[in-house]
């Protein structure tokens, strides 16, 4: 029986960055995402690491870049607004194709917004954010267990494929406390030979850079980005199917949505109608495939979000719109109950989507 | 006695060497264009130059040379 | 014979792509003489700013990152974390150091970051195509303030040393120019000193040089010169504005 703690989401996601190998965190304060710096202020001077509190969002995001650059793990955290601010560095560092790891513990927007919790920031976190052609990988943890185990494995992809990892979790989750383990942990390391760490006058100088002036070399560096993508769109698509076998309508959320929704399901089988749930875990790679697999068994689906309906257009994009996606969300920190989820698949049982 | 080598392939013509030079014995020569199209800075008498490497030093694109 | 004075190996064989006259060219020179005499090529991690000298990492032959515009503090307190026995080094003009990054040149001088800047004043954004700069001096004509600059609505030049110099953080603050050849000695001075507070971990050092732009000010080459001595050093004086070993030392 492995070991467990009794971890707060926030916490666990600074403590499996520790594990993975992250000796160095920049950040900015904003609610609900300071438990990740605190427990990195007291933790990280105690093991050789660094933290350091930056002026701002966009010095944090580019001391990330810097440390990126030098070939170390590094991470920042924020939550929606700073997001938006860290947006300038997000796209250097795709740009610049350096691995880092981003944590957005998302509240509610637009604008300064509020503080609790939402999934308002999918289409910033999966559709760009920051400016040009780039695509970060999105990790979407339901538990503590995942804000931990996805922490590990987004520092993993970031190293393998030279991009951002993002973690987009939610208020919730954040602040949420439930026991976890550490011990099925897989560190991967990855050889670093573009790093700045001096040429010791023995190589040729590296170059970290975004600036391409000629448009056939930076089309080419584009498309060369583009092949990378592709394997990761076809290698790390990552899902749960929960009662999906015989179901006639499907259920789609993530995050802390993802559990609401999981308990409407439960109920709705209780009461006869065959339901289930798909719920991504990465929201790009989105789980095309499943969706695409589901949508020839089931007549509909129920896209179930934290937001004015975001991911729902990934879903009739992943479906080729071949089968009707109701909305059941709520917003602005308002989470909806398994009975209004409940309400929306009984809906779509009659065919009102 | 003192050389002082041109880079000339490489003159912008700027004329920061002429100025600097103590010995007044730079000049931009007006009568040729090098591969970037600029009239280069030249040597005019490389017997009256004492190697002080003034013309380098205000050199901003480093195509100069001095021994002594 | 004996060479006295060839192109430093620090440099790369890449041809500047700078203006004719342009000071840019010798103020890498110095860089590079410095780094090539305190023997720390083989160490030295350079940031690049937006700006004319954006391609700067074509230039130096240590390894090299290009930063967001302003952002080169914070990228360079990044890789100085991670790494602190290389010798980090920014390289900025005035619109990336003094307006758009402002937050960071202070910030990255309070926290005594132990690293070295070098920011070039020519009083102008040179690569947009010379628009009014936080240095443009009062009444300076630039494509942004085409009747002068008229301190009463956009306000006034930011002097960056005398700023920074009120600061607790920073180790060494100094403006010199490279108007002239005696100007451009001490100019190297100061850039020496500046690299070698940081192999000493003395912190943050900052050396503004006082520079040109004979395309965007309209002037020959010589001329540009002749302004920085006439209108731009009066304005922002060469000198130590602070040297806190000196200090302590009593030798200033």
């Amino acid at each position: 029986m492995a070991e467990r703690v009794l971890m707060k989401g926030n916490e666990a996601i600074a403590e499996a960055a520790i594990r993975a190998g992250c000796r160095h965190y920049f950040g900015y304060p904003i609610t609900p995402q300071t438990e990740i710096a605190a427990y990195m202020a007291k933790k990280m001077p105690k093991i050789g690491g660094v933290f350091l509190q930056a002026e701002s969002e966009v010095a944090s995001i580019n001391m990330v870049y810097g440390a990126a650059a030098a070939g170390m793990r590094v991470m920042t955290s924020s939550s929606s607004p700073g997001i938006s601010l860290k947006a300038e560095g997000l796209s250097y560092i795709a740009g610049s194709d350096v691995p880092a790891l981003v944590v957005n513990v998302q509240r509610g927007g637009p604008g300064l917004g509020g503080i609790q919790p939402s999934q308002s920031d999918y289409f910033q976190a999966t559709k760009g954010g920051g400016h040009g052609d780039y695509r970060m990988i999105v990790l979407a943890p339901a538990s503590v267990q995942e804000m931990a185990s996805l922490t590990i494995k987004g520092f993993n992809l970031a190293d393998k494929y030279l991009m951002t990892a993002m973690i987009l979790a939610d208020g919730t989750i954040g602040q949420m406390m439930e026991p976890i383990s550490f011990e099925d942990a897989e560190i991967e390391t990855y050889e670093k030979p573009w790093a700045l760490t001096g040429t010791n006058c023995e190589r040729k100088h590296n170059v970290v850079n975004s600036l391409y002036l000629k448009p056939d070399e930076l089309e080419a560096k584009n498309f060369e980005r583009y092949e990378r993508y592709k394997i990761v769109e076809q290698n790390e698509a990552m899902w749960e199917e929960y009662m999906m076998e015989d179901a006639e309508l499907c259920v789609v959320a993530f995050g802390i949505a993802s559990r609401v929704a999981k308990n409407a399901v439960a109920a709705a089988r209780a009461e006869g109608i065959k339901v289930g749930l798909i719920r991504p875990i990465t929201l790009w790679p989105f789980p095309k495939d499943a969706l695409a697999f589901a949508a020839e068994k089931v007549k509909g689906f129920v896209s179930v979000e934290l937001s004015m309906g975001q991911m729902i257009e990934d879903i009739r994009l992943a479906t080729q719109c071949n089968k009707p996606v109701g909305l059941c969300n709520r917003c602005g920190g308002m989470i909806p109950s398994p009975d209004e989820v409940l309400e929306s698949i009984r809906k779509a049982q009659k065919g009102e989507f | 006695m003192a050389n002082v080598t041109f880079h000339t392939d490489l003159c912008k013509g700027c004329g920061l060497c002429v100025n600097a030079c103590p010995k007044g014995i730079l000049a931009i020569a007006a009568d040729k264009i090098n591969k970037k199209g600029y009239s280069p800075a030249v040597m005019t008498d490389q017997e009256k130059c004492i190697g002080c490497a003034f013309c380098a030093t205000m050199c901003p694109d480093c195509i100069i040379t001095v021994e002594k | 014979m004996a060479v006295v004075f060839e192109k430093p190996k620090a440099l790369t064989d890449a041809v500047f792509h700078y203006c004719p006259g342009c000071p840019h060219g010798i103020i890498h020179r110095l860089v590079a003489e410095v780094i090539d005499e305190l023997g720390i090529e083989g160490k030295a991690i350079g940031v690049a700013p937006v700006g004319c000298a954006v391609m700067a990492y074509d230039y130096f032959a240590c390894d090299m990152i290009e930063a967001a515009h302003g952002r080169a503090p914070a990228v360079a307190t990044g890789i100085k974390r991670c790494r602190p026995e290389n010798v980090v080094f920014t390289y900025q003009g005035d619109g990336d150091l003094a307006s758009i990054g402002m937050a960071e040149t202070v910030h990255s001088a309070a926290r005594n970051e132990n690293i070295t800047v070098i920011f070039v004043n020519n009083a102008i954004y040179g690569m947009t195509g010379g628009q009014m700069a936080p240095t443009s001096l009062p009444g300076q004509v630039t494509q942004t303030s085409p009747y002068g600059r008229d301190v009463n609505h956009c306000g006034w030049p930011i002097k960056v040393c005398e700023m920074l110099s009120t600061l607790e953080g920073p180790e060494y603050i100094t403006r010199v120019a490279v108007n002239n050849v005696k100007n451009v000695k001490n100019a190297k001075k100061a850039i020496k000193k500046a690299f070698q507070n940081q192999i000493e971990g003395k912190g943050f050092s900052l050396v503004e040089v006082v520079s040109a732009c004979p395309t965007n000010w309209g002037m020959t080459p010589q001329q540009a010169l002749e302004w920085v001595e006439s209108d731009m050093l009066p304005y922002y004086p060469i000198g130590v504005y602070k040297d806190r070993t000196a200090a302590k030392e009593g030798t200033v």
